[in-house]
């Protein structure tokens, strides 16, 4: 990996050789490893260690973007040349104002040596733990164990220069018997901390306890749905309804309703990419220092995330949420939390007359993005409640849900919230007990 | 090239692979993104690397590195090989790959005009003209056009002396209208949905399509939709448009044929399939209007190549034939495990990434019918075009599919537009119920540009040959 004095120096190259009137230089280097597992034996073993270098230019209000995956002197200076060549070719931007100023980013530890140490034996040992549970307890294991050594560094001309260095790990688990599976995951910036001797116990006890399902009709019932697919709900929150210019083209459902109850009251989403129990990056990709928003508070639509672009057409400063620059998207929330309650997984699981256990959701799309109603399967452990208790599993279940209408009928928020990374998004959620879910259709497992 | 692949097999062979293969991998991709009469992204990504695969003690290992020098291959290939012997610790069973396969050869994309060198300010031009006729249109918020163009030259090296080159083309384009209204949202997109239709062609791909001549027409069918009539709930006959049919294939087809997630390999990510290998013996997939076929082989197809990443032929295999289930999508490994050669279907994502069995061109065989003549002969359906929502479970038998626009049929004629099309159903009965499938006049290799699968996640670019194809008795109206 580059250090940071190189990457003072070729970011700084790369600004002295470009003639645009402004340029950012964005750099980050992965070196990424990832152990999988399935029928009980390690299958795939992988390592992958790549670059990318990112110029934009600005000529006026034209702007180009290029990348190459070359960080030395003469790669950089191509890739600032081929941004040259594109940025001829633009036409003026008129909502462009200019690339964000310096700011002081917090300086936040993300760097763990537990995850940069973590050798392929050590892989081979963590999924080991899983394979020998799953054995023991006469299962077929399937998932991965991963690590991944990051930086990312983001220069400007107008003088930002940030740099951030930071680990990430993960595991996860499916554990299958013929007729049921189970599912864990944890993700951890240390390896040393995983567990993954926790997630296969969770992982085998709900394929144990879901064997033999029954097949249970759709329709609308309660649902205690575990972090996981809570965090799933946040991730469509995020992208769909939390970023600034979803909420400029009047896409978002927040568009419109800042300063009002969108959501029910004992609901409080934000986004805080410092918060050190996540995956803290303190800066985004535009080199804007990351601050925390209050996107929901108390069930009232109190904030959106912005970058640079958007943040300009209002004439008010980012918040630190852009995707690199060439993406189309717009700013995105990536470091959710949805506020923890009281309730222990067991008080929502008694509060509950007649409902189902979700342990997660697969596949989920969204029907419509206004109202943000999704589309999915449960999946990896789904269990009838009836009366306070569970009774026995049941076939998954699909849902057509508004995640919007799901939120305004929260009766019991877990106190245990769990980080989660389901997509593209950091995400901290409890489990919660929702009054009214739509199932709309089953499978036959 | 051929020095650093020798090097790298060399590097792996002493240090105890039993098999090696390297790839080098150089990719370009150009994309332009229109929105609301500005040039919102323009953009140039290249990328190059190499992958070595090693088997070892009977086991896989793989290394990736973005620094073509000879120390670096030598580690890299070192690496891929201490990965091997690691997993080789837990391994039931060691690797068999099957008999040696020893290819040589060379394939280019054939294209008429090279995408890349056409020149930018013509293909901004064009998806400026698109947006500004979308916009045009009152109650269009955001007016979208694009293109993307890929560029791969790839060479494969194996130990048991196969050399291979390739450079696939790949053109993709696309138009997309929004309309916001008081409490709602509507897209329409041309020619395909998120975000472009992709081929293994040149620019000619682009003037086929023509963004201009319909940008008009998705514009005003997105407004419409805001006070068009919801698709009503119930048990009906459904005409699916053929880009929607390709989904349908790639989803409850493609996946479910995928050798690998047959034997449980993509478990815990992509999930594994109802088409278990002793279905191969007599499973009735669906009626005898369906005939699916993978075809590496077709002009055109974003699936179509030379050679697949382990540098076997491209082939054209068939899957379902008049409804019996008949074959898988194979790698070498999964195909000697049932006693076959592989046909071709394993490819990565670029350098970086291990093959896995993807989907090639997977087809539904065109039938007789004209479009025409199928919506007459229906006295009571819905007709729904492209799709906007798609799930299904993890076996590939339940799914849920939402299209961005439907037509009441009603007494053999199209009728009122309908918003929020919905249909949901099981695969072996959705297949069952389709009788009948529209001609090859109607049939079109539609471009998934966008398949995500594997651990790291990998993104495949799949084709799928369809055309218009009617269902029925299928439950529709799911949204509320």
């Amino acid at each position: 990996m580059l250090t940071e004095i190189e990457l003072r120096r070729i970011t700084g190259s790369a600004l002295a050789y470009s003639k645009a009137d402004q340029t950012e230089v964005m750099i980050t280097e992965n070196d990424s490893a990832l152990t999988r597992f399935a029928n009980n034996e390690i299958h795939q073993n992988v390592a992958e260690r790549d670059t990318t270098v990112l110029i934009r230019v600005v000529f006026g209000k034209k702007i180009g973007v290029a990348t190459l995956n070359r960080a030395d002197e003469a790669g950089v200076r191509m890739a600032v040349e081929r941004a040259n060549d594109l940025a001829q070719f633009q036409v003026e931007n008129p909502d462009f104002k200019t690339l964000p100023p310096p700011g002081l980013a917090t300086r936040v530890s993300g760097f763990h040596e537990g995850t940069a140490d973590f050798s392929p034996e050590d892989r081979a040992w963590a999924a080991g733990i899983v394979l020998r549970k799953a054995k023991d307890a006469g299962l077929v294991a399937a998932g991965h164990v991963s690590t991944d050594i990051a930086q990312i560094a983001v220069a400007n001309s107008l003088g930002v220069f940030q740099h951030h260095a930071y680990t990430e790990s993960q595991i996860n688990v499916v554990m299958m018997s013929d007729s049921s599976s189970g599912y864990a995951a944890r993700l951890d910036g240390n390896a040393a901390r995983l567990d993954p001797e926790s997630a296969a116990d969770e992982a085998v006890a709900k394929a144990v306890a879901g064997r033999s399902p029954r097949p249970l009709d759709p329709g609308r019932c309660e649902v205690v749905l575990e972090s996981y697919a809570v965090c799933d709900m946040l991730d469509f929150l995020g992208y769909l309804g939390f970023g600034a210019q979803a909420v400029q083209e009047g896409r978002s459902f927040m568009a419109g309703h800042l300063g009002q109850k969108v959501l029910g009251g004992n609901i409080t989403i934000w986004d805080d990419g410092l918060d050190p129990v996540g995956i803290p990056i303190p800066f985004d990709y535009e080199g804007v220092p990351r601050q925390r928003v209050n996107l929901v508070d108390q069930g009232v639509a109190s904030g959106v995330a912005y970058d640079s672009f958007c943040a300009g057409k209002e004439g008010r400063e980012s918040t630190g949420h852009a995707l690199p620059a060439g993406q189309t998207f717009g700013p995105i929330p990536m470091h959710l939390h949805l506020a923890p309650g009281e309730a222990s997984r067991e008080d929502l699981i008694r509060s509950v007359r007649r409902g189902v256990l979700v342990t997660r959701f697969w596949y989920t799309r969204p029907v419509h993005p206004l109202s943000i109603t999704v589309t999915g399967m449960t999946r990896d452990g789904t269990f009838l409640i009836e009366n306070g208790e569970i009774v026995g599993p049941v076939h998954n279940l699909r849902f057509t849900q508004s995640y919007l209408d799901a939120l305004r009928c929260v009766d019991g928020i877990g106190r245990e919230p769990m980080l989660n990374k389901e997509s593209f998004a950091y995400d901290l959620a409890p489990a919660l007990k929702i009054g009214a879910w739509d199932f709309t259709g089953s499978t036959e497992y | 090239m051929k020095e650093y692949c020798e090097r790298a097999l060399n590097v792996a062979q002493l240090k105890g692979a039993t098999y090696a293969d390297v790839r080098i991998i150089a990719r370009e991709v150009q994309g332009i993104t229109v929105k609301n009469g500005q040039v919102q992204s323009l953009t140039h990504h290249e990328s190059f690397g190499f992958g070595v695969r090693v088997l070892c003690n009977g086991a896989w290992g793989f290394a990736a590195s973005a620094t073509l020098s000879q120390p670096e291959i030598e580690r890299t290939a070192a690496l891929a090989v201490q990965l091997a012997k690691t997993a080789a610790r837990t391994h039931l069973h060691p690797v068999d790959i099957g008999r040696p396969e020893k290819h040589v050869g060379r394939y280019r994309t054939p294209v008429k005009t090279d995408p890349f060198h056409v020149p930018l300010s013509d293909k901004i031009t064009l998806l400026l003209h698109a947006s500004e006729t979308m916009q045009k249109v009152p109650g269009i918020a955001v007016a979208e056009a694009a293109l993307e163009l890929q560029k791969e030259e790839k060479t494969f090296a194996s130990t048991e002396g196969s050399f291979i080159e390739q450079e696939i083309i790949e053109t993709g384009c696309g138009i997309e209208a929004t309309a916001v209204g008081e409490n709602d949202v509507q897209n329409r997109s041309y020619p395909n949905s998120v975000g472009r239709h992709q081929g293994t062609e040149g620019w000619e791909f682009v003037e086929r399509w023509d963004l201009l001549g319909n940008s008009g027409r998705i514009a005003e069918e997105a407004v419409a939709l805001l006070t068009a009539k919801p698709c009503p709930p119930g048990v009906t006959t459904v005409i699916l448009d053929g880009s929607q049919v390709a989904l349908q294939v790639h989803e409850s087809c493609g996946h479910a044929v995928e050798l690998d997630r047959v034997l449980g390999t993509e478990a815990a990510f992509a999930g594994t399939s109802f088409l278990t290998t002793d279905k191969l013996a007599g499973f009735r997939y669906g009626s005898d209007a369906v005939s699916l076929t993978a075809d590496a082989t077709i002009p055109g197809g974003l699936g179509t190549f030379g050679f697949d990443d382990e540098g076997i032929p491209a082939q054209r295999w068939p899957l379902v034939d008049r409804g019996q289930f008949v074959g898988y999508l194979m790698s070498r490994e999964t195909a000697a495990g049932l006693g076959l050669r592989s046909n071709g279907a394993m490819r990565a994502d670029g350098w970086g990434r291990l093959p896995l069995i993807r989907m090639t061109n997977v087809n539904l065989e065109p039938g007789d019918w004209t479009l025409e003549d199928l919506i007459a002969d229906t006295d009571d359906g819905i007709l729904m075009q492209t799709n906007r929502s798609w799930s299904i479970d993890d076996k590939r038998l339940n799914f849920q599919f939402g299209t961005e626009i439907g037509w009441e049929i009603k007494n053999g004629k199209r009728g009122d537009m309908l918003k929020n099309p919905t249909y949901t159903g099981m695969t072996p009965a959705f297949w069952g119920s389709c009788d009948a499938v529209c001609n090859r006049d109607h049939w079109v290799i539609w471009g998934t540009p966008n398949c995500g699968k594997g651990q790291p996640e990998q993104v495949a670019h799949t084709g799928h040959g369809a055309a218009p194809a009617r269902f029925r008795n299928l439950r529709v109206g799911l949204m509320r």
